[in-house]
């Protein structure tokens, strides 16, 4: 189906229904609960979800298939926030142009970035990519200011022309960014007894498109050109030798995950409309490599599962202050209850960068493959249990 | 006028004169071995016909055209493939997938992207890739990943990545080096059998004389940089020169 | 002409905590050819090396004054520092005053402590594994240093004062005045490198290490267990770049993501140097610093708006591109 392997349909179809139920997947809890601060439902988040995702699943086509390490990946992202925004100040409110400039100009800087820096492999690649990344924050927020509005960000205003809509609205507001009248801030909540569902007209656009950029990152994969993108991760000598030039593929995924990264920027400055500096700098482009290589980098699903896992923890861990902590803890004795909660404390709260610094140093030393190979390990490892349950099962008559 | 022609070669690094004077031809459809005592100069020359190397001076012509200055994936899109001294595979990719790589080349040249249709989709590649595998007897490993094959297997694949691109002509470099014996003899075959069911000339540079002699039309000397001897095999034997290069060698 | 000076006194001042740092970045990676991402995190400890020695030297007790109030009527608490109680107030005060010189001490076997657990219990087994293994797993590294400093410290700014004697203002050249520390902080740094390239030069341990750096394995078949001395190089770096830290400290208050700001600077300048040239990370941190500080300058930032802000990445990037090598590297190090 859809031109992919049954491995492949399934894979999407899997993850098609779960991004169509996440309203309810990630609110198993009733509200008023203990366990209700674990909820992840709410637009926002899963909007940011669903970003990251994008983010995440461009960043693998050019990390995972042919091994170059960028990271400088977040100034595509920052370049195409800044583009939609300004679409939503001189065009219209309406994110379908803002998002297809935001993809167009992020592609047209990932190609001079990735024509210079892919001149060098390894980790002088990695440090071209960090440099122009430094150096497009730096000029983001000093000299481009006419562009970028500086340390404040670029915002709407009352002011800002809108050719093809209004400046500001009747009630005398900045409109809001909407898809041909729908707007993305509008949402809709189910309740069902004590539970509480929202459905977010601005998540379903972006998980819509999240699964687009998913489906073509499959064909991608599976193509002759990700066969090649692979093969130069594996032996660049050999491919030079069997006739084939690298750098245009290299290049290629490059400005194709710059593509995927201006997405994601478009769609962020599409769900609330500003952008910052900030999103440019390169520890922001460390958060991607992270969520790459906490899933899996080189794997379908990993960019995914890494962007959802970490900014599950980003939202729900900094959540947990001590008084949360105080009423877990509260079924012991009180001073094992303050000890528990003193030791915990670091990693919880404001503290969660540590956890996640952590995890990844565990994951890179113990499991490169991610969350994927941790799952594909434990499916193994429960296969071969079941395989002598069922041998053990078939001897036993004879006995 | 033979398909490879090199005339005139010279090649220094540095204080070290590694080529000088080397003419040489190679006809079509022969077996064309390079032999020499270490040092004489065999890999430099190889090098200075695949583009890792250009000469200071003479000429390169393959096929009426001229190789120097050209990039390795140039040469290889004119008709030349190489087999390394140790195999260069795609080590991370299964078999199957090391096949359709150089097919890919073949068919569609040094770049095109071919970002949407799948690889299994390309039917006339996959059964011409099957074809190969079966060719050299390794069908029934398609589906393995390549990193986990022996030596000899791993050897084996990358000559039949070089032919299923049907080159004019097969560069070796010491194919059957640091290969054990029941291997090496396997190799010969393998190369035996690929020269009487195709028309392909082979260039050979060996150090192993047993192979050398099994498979050669004709046989360059190489000692010091330099062409000692061009002849048939049996008028090489016992040629003094060549005795004299290599016994010269041994004390 | 003035200002073109103190441009190129500010340069060289920044340009000694790059040189420190990607001095030590290319011990590092020169010898063990590791490519270490917790570097800059190394730094940003060696400047918490001091907040502590500040602190502990801080540590009070405390009395009750009853012939004094405070302003609520109730008797007056003095906090009196251990140390002065035991040393006498002025003995006492002194020795607080100068807790930033005095953290050198206190910085160097903490430092080489922490060089040596990092080396043996994490970088070690990353030798076998790819580069960019390496980068992330110190990258990763470097996040938990910054967040157990953060922790335990704070997310704001702690203010390491030098002492004030050496606070206030030298003329340098006629006419001329600069904060004193900050030439201190200059000719420390000159003294720190000097004492690394004689070590190297002139021990033997130096000249085994050398060695190693241009063929490890030859160096390994003679014998020479020279895994042990390229662990003791990593406590050495780990130590360069926590002095710089401490010197720095004066400069700039310490806070956690300071290592994370000067390590993509300190990369820059490695390359530029040349990956594993220690002669060219020293020359390019301190060209670089001052050829940043001189792009501060009024004429050169009306005539090229912004360029301050980018100068050491468009020269890095130049670099990259026409000479991979670098000013002084050798060839084909990690090509």
């Amino acid at each position: 189906m859809f031109g992919l392997e049954k491995k492949d349909t399934t894979l999407l179809i899997l993850v098609a229904i779960l991004t169509m139920a996440a309203p309810f997947i990630l609110n198993p809890f009733p509200e008023g609960s203990g366990l209700a601060q674990f909820n992840a439902g709410y637009p926002d988040l899963m909007q940011r979800f669903v970003i990251f995702g994008i983010f995440a699943i461009g960043f693998n086509i050019l990390f995972g298939l042919t091994g170059y390490l960028s990271f400088g990946h977040a100034a595509f992202l920052g370049v195409g926030s800044y583009s939609a925004v300004w679409m939503f100040k001189l065009l219209s409110m309406n994110i379908i142009p803002a998002i297809i400039l935001s993809v167009i100009i992020s592609g047209l800087f990932a190609l001079v970035i990735g024509y210079v820096s892919l001149r060098r492999t390894g980790i002088y690649f990695s440090i071209l990519t960090l440099a122009f990344a430094q150096m497009s924050f730096a000029l983001a927020y000093s000299v481009l200011t006419p562009i970028t509005n500086g340390e404040t960000g670029l915002q709407l205003t009352l002011d800002d022309p809108r050719i093809l809509g209004a400046s500001a609205t009747a009630d005398g507001s900045i409109p809001v960014t909407n898809l041909f009248g729908l707007e993305m801030r509008s949402a809709f909540d189910l309740a069902v007894g004590p539970w509480t569902f929202t459905f977010s007209a601005g998540y379903y656009v972006c998980a819509v498109i999240m699964l687009l950029a998913f489906y073509l990152s499959i064909r991608i994969f599976r193509s002759p050109f990700g066969l090649m993108l692979r093969a130069i991760k594996s032996n660049q000598t050999r491919m030079n030798y069997t006739g084939l030039n690298p750098k245009p593929y290299t290049l290629a995924a490059f400005v194709i995950s710059g593509m995927y990264a201006g997405l994601a920027g478009g769609l962020m400055a599409s769900m609330d409309p500003l952008a910052g500096a900030e999103r440019m700098q390169w520890t922001a482009s460390g958060e991607v490599v992270l969520m790459t290589i906490l899933g899996g980098a080189g794997t379908l699903i990993g960019p995914v599962l890494g962007a959802g896992a970490i900014k599950y923890m980003e939202n729900i861990f900094s959540k947990i202050n001590d008084n949360v902590l105080h009423g877990w803890f509260s079924f012991m004795p009180d001073g094992i209850e303050n000890f528990m909660v003193a030791i915990v404390h670091p990693f919880v709260g404001k503290g969660w960068h540590l956890t996640l610094g952590i995890i990844f140093m565990l994951v890179v030393t113990f499991l490169p493959g991610g969350l994927v190979e941790g799952g594909q390990r434990v499916g193994k490892a429960l296969r071969r249990n079941k395989d002598e349950d069922s041998k053990n099962a078939s001897t036993e008559p004879a006995e | 006028m033979g398909i490879l022609d090199v005339k005139d070669v010279g090649k220094r690094f540095g204080g070290l004169q590694a080529l000088s004077d080397v003419n040489l031809s190679v006809k079509e459809n022969t077996c064309h071995a390079i032999i020499g005592p270490n040092g004489a100069g065999k890999s430099t020359l190889l090098n200075c016909l695949v583009g890792k190397l250009i000469p200071d001076t003479g000429s390169v012509m393959f096929d009426g055209n001229s190789v120097l200055g050209r990039s390795p994936h140039e040469i290889n899109q004119m008709g030349i493939s190489r087999v390394f001294q140790t195999p260069e595979i795609f080590a991370d990719l299964t078999v199957m997938e090391n096949m359709m790589i150089p097919l890919f080349a073949k068919r569609d040249g040094a770049y095109r992207l071919h970002g949407i249709e799948s690889v299994s989709s390309e039917r006339e590649l996959v059964s011409m890739a099957e074809q190969m595998l079966e060719d050299v007897n390794m069908l029934d490993k398609r589906h393995m990943h390549s990193a986990s094959m022996s030596r000899g297997d791993k050897r084996r694949l990358e000559m039949a990545m070089c032919l299923v691109q049907n080159p004019k002509l097969l560069l070796l470099d010491e194919p059957t080096a640091g290969m054990a014996r029941a291997d090496t003899n396997n190799t010969i075959d393998l190369l035996k059998e690929i020269k009487e069911k195709r028309d392909i000339t082979i260039a050979i540079i060996e150090h192993d004389m047993h192979v050398v002699f099994s498979l050669a039309d004709r046989i360059t000397v190489l000692a010091q940089g330099t062409p000692l001897v061009e002849d048939a095999p049996e008028n090489i034997k016992g040629h003094p020169k060549v005795q004299e290069a290599y016994l010269g060698e041994a004390h | 002409m003035d200002a073109f000076l103190l441009q190129i006194l500010n340069g060289l001042d920044k340009g000694s905590a790059y040189a420190l740092i990607a001095l030590g970045l290319t011990l590092i990676f020169g010898t063990l050819g590791v490519v270490n991402f917790a570097h800059g995190a190394l730094f940003m400890i060696g400047a918490f090396c001091s907040v502590t020695l500040q602190r502990l030297l801080n540590l009070s007790s405390e009395t009750i004054d009853p012939t004094k109030t405070d302003f609520l009527g109730n008797p007056l608490k003095v906090k009196t520092p251990y140390v002065e109680s035991w040393f006498g107030p002025e003995l006492g005060g002194t020795i607080i005053e100068w807790s930033v010189p005095l953290a050198i001490l206190f910085a160097i076997p903490v430092m080489l402590f922490i060089g040596y657990a990092m080396e043996r219990g994490l970088i070690k087994h990353f030798y076998k594994r790819p580069h960019a293994d390496q980068i992330l797993v110190t990258f990763g590294l470097a996040i938990v240093l910054q967040e157990i400093i953060k922790a335990v410290f704070g997310a704001n700014p702690i203010q390491t004062p030098a002492p004030d004697a050496l606070s206030g203002v030298v003329e340098v050249l006629p006419g001329i005045v600069y904060p004193a520390w900050r030439v201190v902080n200059f000719c420390f740094s000159l003294v720190v490198i000097a004492g690394v390239f004689a070590f190297l030069q002139f021990t033997t341990f130096g000249m085994v290490v050398r060695a190693g750096m241009a063929d490890r394995e030859t160096v390994g078949l003679l014998g020479i267990d020279i895994d042990k001395r390229f662990t003791a190089m990593f406590g050495l770096a780990a130590a360069v770049a926590g002095l710089a830290g401490v010197m720095y400290g004066p400069i700039n208050a310490p806070n956690y993501h300071m290592g994370m700001d000067f390590l993509v600077l300190s990369f820059v300048v490695v390359v530029v140097g040349g990956m594993g040239s220690l002669p060219g990370a020293v020359a390019a941190g301190f060209l670089l610093g001052v050829l940043e500080s001189l792009a501060s300058l009024e004429v050169v930032i009306s005539a090229i708006p912004g360029i301050n802000q980018i100068i050491i990445y468009l020269v890095a990037i130049v670099i990259l591109l026409t000479r991979p090598r670098g000013l002084m590297g050798r060839k084909g190090v990690m090509e």
